[in-house]
């Protein structure tokens, strides 16, 4: 393969990984940005998704129904979620809500075993193949998933119409004033309750679409499948500074990018032309950044963020989060 | 006032007589379930006691405590492990430490292990030291994420340093040296030291700058100080907890120091009460014991789950209803035990978050 054709396929996996993180990152940022609360059981929405998808497409209902049912299954989770935990702890220290949304996740984590139990399912699901998402699509001499193109596409989309919907309607500038100051919108008459339930349900939405990427993607669902893409949604919220809509959105396509980076890299060694190439760079990639470096993709990816929030804790797009520092 | 029969003194002295009759009597039992039960209890206390030592005390909330237990687990494993068996279960181990073997006794007693425990001990101190120079800056959600990172990091070092760890393989051949009387020795040990540190100058710096970080910053408290204090201590007893269990299970995988375990340590610290060292042992024997009779109901109604759904529900009940857990700063007071128609002291009201 090529050295320009490699970097093209690498940079498609990138925004598509990026967009899925993106997904997720959006939802987090915005539960955030009103409530300063770290929903830590969003991925459990993704979870909670891709089960649902999973159940309704075993028990034969069609693709486009199946979709609705998933989205809307997992709104309904959102909402509830929001009514029964987190809105009796809004005024609560930051920390005493993050561990309340632990709970929320063991507990969903949890019904879903059961769930799975009683309708007769092993714990770890193999999901059933969608044939949409099927194949790789073949563009000269590029070969790329098919998935990854959707996953790109609808990542794209989704967030296109959320800037519309985030600019364009007054239900979303009130969300940007309650974002902003919760209590002062509160005095301006907006109704936060409803702004924050909105949060909620777009933020599952999103959740539940990059929770069915995702379960294709890994081709099995278990409960806690959660767990590793919420971690990569925080640091793409991180990295964005967390509580920005637009910063979620950078974070999560340059974590996409930084991953694939650390996983394409060691691979430049058997790429580079040997002929047009200094010999010392070759030897450079096979011997400091050998093939084992994508297994501690996520210790580095982790001390970067240590290192961000040091330096930058307001993200790199630079908004100053008054609450990061002492 | 406190008359002799009213000190709380007296009171500490009759639960520890009745906790070492109770270790007599489990000793005396010769029945491994409830030995087991005990000794998980003493790794929950210690490491419910550390963690609120940290997170209670300062109000820097460390997700990542776990990862020091882990560190401490595999250390003390491999200090211990003798050179024979080393030659063949770890072969690729640099020489240097290839060489060291904790088994020593003298008599019967594992001098070799308690060196290992504290070597382990001192040497997760170090790293903690290093990260909380880094992370205990931040503030609120911040330091929870950063902290998070640190657990994920060991685990991914765990997993890759294999000629140490065996990677995410079981890590087995630990010799068996806990006991009932090792863990509550450490038992005591922490709580006594964490007592004295609420109560020194450091301790109430510690509660100070949890309260009102600029009002404390204000009276000269130079706030870096108690946190890191608090976070070094803490992961230090949290590795001797590691070491313990290690010798207790004799085989573990970087699996066992993960997500689950840090939720059930820091639901019992919650429940207990964050600031309190009565707290951090109450709320794992409320915990513990809860947890014992779901699973019984989990066993027999074969609905696996529910002891984990009850336990958050519970969780998130304490958190909405009386958010400083059972007891909140205050401590268990001592001379209920003693207490004979004195009129009861006004109780000072809980401190306000």
């Amino acid at each position: 393969m090529s050295l320009p054709l490699y970097a093209l396929q690498q940079l498609i996996n990138a925004l598509s990984i990026g967009s899925l993180y993106a997904l997720v990152a959006v939802g987090l940022a915005m539960v955030f940005g009103i409530l300063r609360l770290i929903n830590f059981a969003h991925g459990d929405l993704m979870m909670i998704a891709a089960y649902i998808a999973a159940f309704a497409l075993i028990a034969q209902i069609p693709l486009p129904i199946a979709l609705l049912m998933m989205v809307g299954g997992t709104i309904l989770v959102g909402v509830v979620m929001e009514r029964v935990a987190y809105r009796p702890i809004r005024t609560a220290p930051a920390v005493a809500a993050l561990l309340t949304s632990f709970a929320v996740g063991q507990i969903l984590q949890n019904s879903m075993l059961l769930l799975s139990r009683f309708a007769g399912q092993p714990v770890q699901i193999a999901f059933p193949t969608i044939d949409a998402l099927r194949g790789v699509v073949a563009i000269g001499d590029l070969t790329i998933p098919r998935l990854n193109i959707v996953s790109l596409v609808v990542g794209l989309v989704l967030l296109f119409l959320l800037n519309l919907f985030v600019t364009r309607t007054t239900l979303g500038l009130s969300m940007r004033a309650a974002a902003e100051d919760l209590q002062a919108a509160q005095l301006m008459g907006i109704n936060t309750n409803r702004v924050i339930v909105t949060a909620f349900v777009i933020g599952s939405t999103l959740a539940s679409v990059a929770g069915l990427l995702y379960a294709v993607q890994a081709g099995t669902i278990n409960p806690d499948m959660g767990f590793s893409p919420i971690l990569k949604a925080f640091i793409a919220a991180v990295i964005g500074g967390f509580g920005s809509i637009s910063g979620a959105v950078v974070g999560g396509y340059t974590l996409g990018l930084l991953e694939v980076l650390l996983t394409a890299l060691p691979g430049l060694g058997d790429i580079l032309p040997a002929a047009t190439t200094a010999p010392g760079v070759i030897t450079f990639f096979k011997t400091y950044l050998p093939s084992s470096l994508s297994s501690w993709r996520d210790a580095f990816v982790f001390v970067a963020l240590i290192l961000l929030l040091l330096v930058r804790p307001g993200g790199i797009l630079g908004t100053i989060d008054r609450d990061s520092r002492r | 006032m406190k008359t002799a029969s009213t000190s709380p003194r007296n009171g500490v002295l009759i639960l520890v007589a009745g906790l070492v009759l109770l270790l007599i009597g489990l000793e005396l039992s010769g029945s491994a379930f409830w030995q087991g039960i005990f000794i998980n209890l003493g790794f929950y206390i210690i490491l419910s006691a550390a963690l609120n030592l940290s997170n209670g005390f300062t109000g820097v909330f460390s997700l990542g405590h776990i990862g020091f237990m882990a560190l401490g687990a595999y250390t003390s494993a491999i200090l211990t492990l003798p050179v024979d068996k080393k030659d063949s279960y770890l072969p690729k181990l640099p020489e240097w430490l290839a060489a060291v073997h904790l088994d020593t006794r003298i008599g019967t007693f594992p001098v070799g292990f308690l060196a290992a425990t504290i070597i382990a001990g001192i040497l997760v101190s170090l790293i903690a030291l290093l990260v909380g120079l880094v992370l205990m800056r931040l503030n609120g959600n911040f330091v929870s994420v950063a902290t998070l990172g640190f657990l994920v990091i060991v685990r991914v070092v765990l997993i890759n340093a294999d000629q140490f760890t065996r990677g995410s393989r079981t890590f087995s051949n630990v010799t068996s040296y806990t006991d009932l009387w090792w863990v509550y020795a450490w038992v005591a040990i922490v709580l006594f030291v964490v007592w004295r540190i609420k109560y020194s100058a450091y301790g109430r710096a510690m509660f100070a700058q949890r309260e009102d970080t600029v009002a404390a910053q204000s009276v000269g408290i130079v706030i870096m100080r108690p946190r890191l204090l608090a976070f070094v201590v803490s992961a230090f007893f949290t590795a001797v907890v590691g070491a313990l269990y290690a010798h207790f299970l004799t085989s573990f995988s970087p699996k066992a120091f993960y997500f689950d375990i840090t939720f059930r340590v820091i639901t019992m610290m919650v429940v207990g009460g964050m600031g309190s060292v009565t707290g951090s042992v109450i709320g794992p024997i409320a915990v513990t014991a809860i947890n014992e009779v779901l699973r019984r109901i989990e066993d027999a109604t074969l609905l696996y789950g529910i002891s984990q759904i009850v336990l958050a529900v519970l969780f998130i009940l304490i958190i909405i209803y009386r958010p400083g857990g059972l007891l909140g700063d205050r401590e268990f007071d001592f001379s209920w035990f003693t207490r004979r128609n004195v009129p009861k002291p006004a109780v000072k009201g809980e401190v306000s978050d």
